[in-house]
Formats: structure tokens, sequence, C-alpha cells
């Protein structure tokens, strides 16, 4: 008799903690034939909230670690990713139509893509700062910084490629994460977070939840603490939902209008502009006469 | 001795009081003017107009055309057709014609700054010195960018967006046109500017300039009227970028408003910005900048430095001197080379400002009023004050004023200056006063603000980016970061 295997429900990644919602929900992850493969937590709005609430401790302390220190910690994550770089490419292909080469791409493609934002960490304000010629006697510059918390909405596909893109962009400057990963990315979003979970990444400082982007999309970007929504793969219903509620507070919405084949693409995606979506930029006046 | 006493300082029994100096040149003012689209002044289509008045003497200026729906969309069109061609032409062509712009606005200073005083109510020293030199410098700034996208965002090609809307504000009324123009047009897009309603003339008078200096037809075009035709310019098909400084109430209307369509938005709105004073703070230089910081232009300004937090161990001595320079100001005509504080804009906003007073008083806060003399009979006044006594939850302390009114705060430590700054849905612009290099920087780092002053406030120049966090909007205009807005990324 052959051996019953033991089916894994993925949690969430909130503050540093695997909770299951707090709503007790869960969808099941089918493997191709139909079978159960495995199930996710289905998050809830209660769930975000938390979410965004140990986002502003993570913000805080990832915000204060050194550039070199989050390079180095996400350096971390892309040597562990590539050590479970087999269970990535076989959650992948759970979805038929990822052939296992491309799977193995996207999945050497995510790896690399947390090695380019781990060197952008203490760059990125060499390249988008400046010092201004102002007309009068003043030292004047322009810095970027962090915007605080920003909310990643994942696309459904690439799925492993779309979310870690997302996050290592809002993280690369300093924010606090909270990421969406739909339920065709959940299984993938669960063993991301196995592997950040065990980079050095401060608790809170990135948050994972899958579940449905309709149903979380409203208290994430209403939330006072939430500065940006990043979105991708959004419908145009979506989109504008997402705007009107983001108006109560003025918070910034970016819908990436990327194409499957254009996040493989570095200098597109990985390129320092893409950090102004998640950054804000300050300018500081002093006088330099006496 | 009273404060009325001691402003006319009589230290040896002579009247120190000032002669009245009055600017003598007078621009010439037509009683009507049209909209300016494709190239010529034209009445809306329904031939509406409303009056636009000085504020000073409540006296008629001139009848405005007031656009319709239908004049925006002609404007629009005229904008779209005139798209192609302009991001066509080379781009040292198309800063030629800004240089040229500049040139003619310092040939044309005097009159503007007369006209946007007599227009908008502010002091003539301030429309002289400070709007109109930096309306010719900002347009002289963008010129020689024009030609330089591709260093300015280099290994990315960009392209203009096409037809832009910008819808200004009465406080800085020829700057504002000039921050949103510059960028816009160095960057090969057009325009469809709505001034504000109160403040039409320097922007119809800039179009003139526009008709001299040979702009093509259609490039700006400039359409007066009310909030009305503000949304027309906002709901129009052909807009392809919109641009908007003014109120955060609007600013929101406005995100709504263009929610279904992936237009990037500039929006540049409200503050209460804190200004922060230490103990070791060079204390003569802080008054003078707490005093630029909150009276300048009546405090008609969105980044002013509203919320005054001074280190408990100084609040004494530091509101005493700040009453003292307070009684020094002189309000009044501002057509009088003298007269530090000029006119509210408009009767709308001296009620707002009066509601607020009067709110602060009901509250608790201790109001400061020192007024030097009878405010002029005719036209919208309100003099120079501030509040102590100021709790955060009072609505002086957390609602816009935008007048010349001063809620004084104290802190003990940097992390409470730091939490009682921060604490604001606003985020536009802060200032700290200290010797302290480090805590300059620690500090600096730690304000949620768009731009921060130290040891300095409310100083702007082209070449430096301005705009907020939070609810004082996103986008930047000025300097470098400013040019992002007007051009979108072709790599994909």
């Amino acid at each position: 008799m052959s051996r019953l295997e033991v089916v894994k429900t993925g949690k969430l990644w909130i503050g540093g903690s695997w909770p299951r919602s707090e709503s007790g929900r869960t969808f099941t992850v089918e493997a191709p034939d139909g079978s159960v493969h495995s199930r996710c937590a289905l998050a809830s709005r209660k769930d975000a909230r938390d979410a965004v609430e140990a986002a502003r401790a993570g913000w805080s302390s990832w915000s204060g670690a050194t550039a070199l220190l989050r390079a180095q910690i996400l350096y971390r994550a892309a040597e562990m990713m590539e050590s479970r770089a087999d269970e990535f490419v076989s959650a992948l292909t759970l979805e038929p139509s990822l052939k296992p080469a491309s799977a193995r791409k996207e999945v050497g493609a995510s790896v690399d893509r947390l090695v380019t934002f781990a060197g952008w960490c203490d760059k990125y304000q060499q390249v988008l700062g400046c010092q201004n010629p102002v007309t009068g006697p003043y030292h004047n510059f322009t810095i970027p910084q962090s915007v605080g918390i920003v909310a990643v909405l994942a696309p459904p596909t690439p799925s492993l490629l779309g979310l870690v893109t997302m996050v290592a962009t809002a993280a690369v400057p300093g924010n606090a994460v909270v990421a969406v990963a739909p339920r065709q990315a959940a299984l993938v979003a669960v063993l991301l977070g196995e592997v950040l979970a065990v980079s050095d990444i401060p608790d809170g400082a990135i948050n994972l939840l899958t579940g449905d982007v309709r149903e979380l999309l409203e208290p994430l970007a209403s939330h006072r603490e939430v500065q940006v929504v990043l979105g991708a793969g959004l419908s145009k219903g979506q989109r504008t939902s997402l705007r009107e509620v983001a108006a109560q507070g003025v918070r910034r919405v970016h819908a990436l209008p990327w194409k499957q084949d254009d996040w493989l693409e570095d200098h597109l995606v990985a390129a320092p502009w893409q950090l102004e979506r998640v950054l804000d930029f300050k300018t500081l006046w002093h006088p330099c006469a006496v | 001795m009273t404060d009325q006493d001691t402003a006319v300082a009589d230290v040896n029994g002579l009247d120190w009081d000032y002669s009245p100096a009055p600017e003598r040149t007078r621009p010439e003012i037509a009683s009507t003017y049209g909209l300016f689209i494709d190239g010529v002044f034209q009445p809306a289509q329904d031939e509406r107009t409303f009056v636009t008045t000085n504020p000073a003497t409540g006296a008629r200026l001139a009848r405005v055309a007031q656009a319709g729906a239908a004049d925006v969309d002609l404007a629009m069109q005229a904008a779209k057709n005139a798209a192609r061609p302009w991001a066509r032409l080379s781009g040292r062509q198309r800063g030629k014609y800004l240089f040229r712009l500049a040139r003619r606005i310092q040939e044309c200073a005097r009159e503007l700054a007369v006209l946007e005083t007599m227009d908008g109510g502010k002091p003539i020293k301030e429309s002289r010195d400070v709007d109109l030199p930096l309306v010719a410098a900002h347009f002289f700034y963008h010129a020689g960018w024009a030609d330089k996208l591709e260093w300015a965002f280099q290994g990315r090609p960009v392209k203009p967006h096409g037809v832009c809307g910008q819808i200004i504000p009465w406080n800085f009324p020829l700057l504002m046109a000039a921050w949103k123009l510059a960028p816009a047009l160095a960057c090969g897009n057009t325009v469809v500017l709505k001034p504000a309603e109160t403040t039409p003339l320097t922007a119809l008078h800039l179009a003139q300039l526009l008709q001299e200096i040979d702009l093509p037809p259609g490039v700006v075009n400039i359409v007066t009227g009310d909030g009305e035709t503000g949304a027309a310019v906002a709901a129009h098909p052909a807009l392809s970028k919109l641009a908007f400084t003014g109120s955060t109430e609007v600013g929101k209307a406005l995100m709504r408003q263009t929610a279904s369509r992936d237009i990037p938005l500039t929006l540049e709105l409200g503050g209460k910005s804190p200004h922060i004073i230490f103990a070791d703070a060079a204390m003569e230089q802080a008054i003078e900048g707490v005093v630029n910081g909150i009276w300048f232009n009546q405090g008609h300004v969105c980044c002013a430095g509203s919320r005054l937090l001074v280190e408990e161990s100084i609040l004494e001595p530091f509101v005493a001197a700040l009453r003292d320079r307070m009684a020094q100001l002189r309000v009044g005509d501002p057509l009088d080379k003298n007269t530090d504080i000029g006119a509210i804009n408009s009767r709308e906003q001296l009620e707002r400002i009066r509601t607020l007073v009067r709110l602060g008083q009901e509250e608790g806060a201790i109001l400061h009023d020192v007024q030097t003399g009878p405010l002029p009979g005719k036209g919208w006044w309100f003099p120079p004050c501030f509040f102590t006594g100021v709790q955060p939850s009072h609505v002086v302390a957390r609602e816009e004023i935008f007048g010349p009114v001063l809620s004084v705060m104290s802190f003990r430590t940097p992390e409470e200056a730091i939490r009682r700054a921060n604490s604001t849905p606003y985020g536009l612009a802060a200032g700290i006063w200290t010797d302290k290099g480090s805590k300059i920087f620690d500090m600096a780092q730690r304000l949620e603000a768009g731009v921060v002053w130290c040891n300095t406030y409310n100083q702007f120049d082209p070449a430096s980016p301005f705009g907020g966090v939070k609810e004082s909007g996103f986008g930047r205009e000025g300097g470098l970061h400013g040019l992002r807005a007007y051009v979108r990324g072709v790599d994909r």
C-alpha cells in the first residue's frame, strides 16, 4: 500500500508569524489531475488590517537598517531561494500550461531579480537624488526616502516573478510591504514567505497574504497607513475602484501595465526609475553663508 | 504700555511712521478679456462673463469670459492639434520660445507685478521681488532643459504626454502658471490652463506675451472660469495628463473624477506645515523665519509654517519677541512699497479665516492680535495674529487656515517635536531651526514633508523640486524631478 501523503496548508505571513486567516477560511490548490495538492489560507479584510499594523513596526526597523544591510538581506533571500529552486519549479508547474523549462526560467529570473534589487539598495539614492543649483547662498539637495507602507497586489501570472519583482521593488528603499498574492499565485507566495522568513528580514517588513484582490483591495487602499498601492494584472474595473478608494486619503496608485514577457526584461522592470513609484523625494534647504 | 503704542515706536518722542510710498506704474487693463484659444482671444460661446475685482478696494477691474464645456472642448481640440508639431519641433527650438518668453516677462515685469497685486491683493514688494523674478527664472531654467531631455532621463527613452490640463490657484497666480507651463512646454506637451476665478488677469496678459513671441497657436490655451471650467478640463477625453494646485478637497475630487482613466496626475494640495524652533537656534534669524513662514503673502501659502513648535525652555521669550516683531508689520495698501501684509484675496476667504479664528477662540486658544492701526475701510483685510495655548486637537492646529494666522505650541524633546510635527494628514513642508548640524539632519530625515527648510523658510527656486507627501499630494514641480511629471517612458 502506497504511503499517504501529508497535505500542506499554506498560511499567511504577518509580522514574522504564520497565522491562519482569522476567518478560518481556506481554498484548495489543485494538482493537474484535479486532486487536492494543498490548501492555502484565504485572507480576510481583518487579516489585511492586521498585516498593515504589523508593517508599521516593520517599516521602522527596515527603513532604519543601513542600505548595505538591506542589500545583504535581499541577497540572502536570493541564496535561500536558489537552494529551493526545485520546490518553486514544481509549484509553478501545477499550472498545466506552464512547461517545466519555462518554470525553471521563471525561478532563475526571480532569483536573479532579487540579486539585482539587492544591489540597488545602496545605489538608487545616487542615481535618483541630486543637488540643485539654486540662486542664492543655499545648499539644496533632493533625496529619495521610503514612503512607509506599500500595498502590493501581485498579478496571477507570472505568479512568482511578478510577486518577487513587486515585493523587492517596494522593499529596496526601506518600505514595509503588505503583498496580496491571488489564488493562482498563492502556493509560490507561501514558498516565498518561507524563503524570506529565513533571510533575516525584520518582522513585519514584508507581509504576505493569499486571497482575492477583489476582497482585499478596499481595506488596503483605504487604510491611512498605506501610502502607495502597486498593482499588476488588474482589470479596468479594479483599477477604477482602487483609484476611487485611494482618493479618500490622496494615496498613490500605480497599475503596472506589463505583459507576461515584459517581466523578464531587466532593463525595464529592474530599472531604477521603477523605484520612484515607491519612494518620496524630499528637498532640503540650508543656508551656506554666515 | 499697550501693543498699539509700541508699534508706532516713538523712542525719542518722534513719530517714526512711514510716509506713503505708492507704486505709480499702472498696467493697461482692458474692460473685457476673452478666452485664449488656438492663439486668439475669443468670447465664451454662450457669451457668459464674470467680474474680477481688486480685493484691496472692492473695485471692478475687468470682465472676463466664463469658459463652459463647449469652450473647453475648443481649447482641448486646439491643444490636441498643436501637440504633434510641437512635440516634433527640435528641443532647441522649443527651448528658444521659452527663452524668448522669459525675456519678455523680464521686460514687462513691473506691469505684471502691479497687475498681480491689483488682482490678487498681495503686497507689491512681494509680487515685484519674489513672484515676477521667479516667473522669469522658471521659464529660463526650463527653456534650457528642452534640448537635454535625453540626458535628464538617461537610459530611458521618453515622450511627452500630449495634452496637459493644468488648474492653478489664486495665491501665486502668475508663478503657478509658470510652474505648470514651463516644464510641460519644455518636455513637448501642449496645455490647457485654467487660472483661478479670482485672479485671471496676469495669465491673460501672459497670453498676450505668448502671441508676441509667436508661440505656435494651440500650444497654450487659457480658459478662465470657476470650478465648472476646471471640471470640464478634467473630464475631457483628449486629456492625457492632469496637474492641479489647490485644496486637498478639490484634489480628492479630481482623483475620483479621473479614476476610470489611466491619466497621470500631479497634485500639489494643502498643508499645515510644522515650523520647529530649538532652544539652540539663532533667535533673531528664527523670528524672521517664522514671520516669513506664516505672514508671507497674507498666509495664502500652501506651505506656510502655520504650526509653530517652540522648545519649551524658550517659549516665553520667543513668543514675546514674535509679538514685538508682529507689531512692526504694516498692513494696508498692497501697492504701497512699504506694505508687508496686503489684502485677503476674496470675501469668501476672509469669511473662512474669520470662522476658523473664532473657532480657535471658542476652543480656548489665546489670540494675540496686535493691530497697529485702522484697517482700510474698503476691501478684505485680516491683521496678522497668532494663537498660544493651542492644543493639538484644536481646529486651528489641524486645519489649513490659508490666512495670516499662526498656532504656537511647544515641545520638550526632539522625539516629541517629530511626533507632533508628523501628526497631521498633510506633509507639504517643514522648518527646523537649530545651530546643531547633526540635529538638523536627524530631524530632516524624520519629518514627513516634501520640502524641509533648515534655518530658513519659504525659499523657492526653479531648480529646486517642490511638492508634498500624504494628503498634501504627489509629484514634484521644479528641478530635474519636476520634469518627470511631463514625460512618459516609452521603454515597452
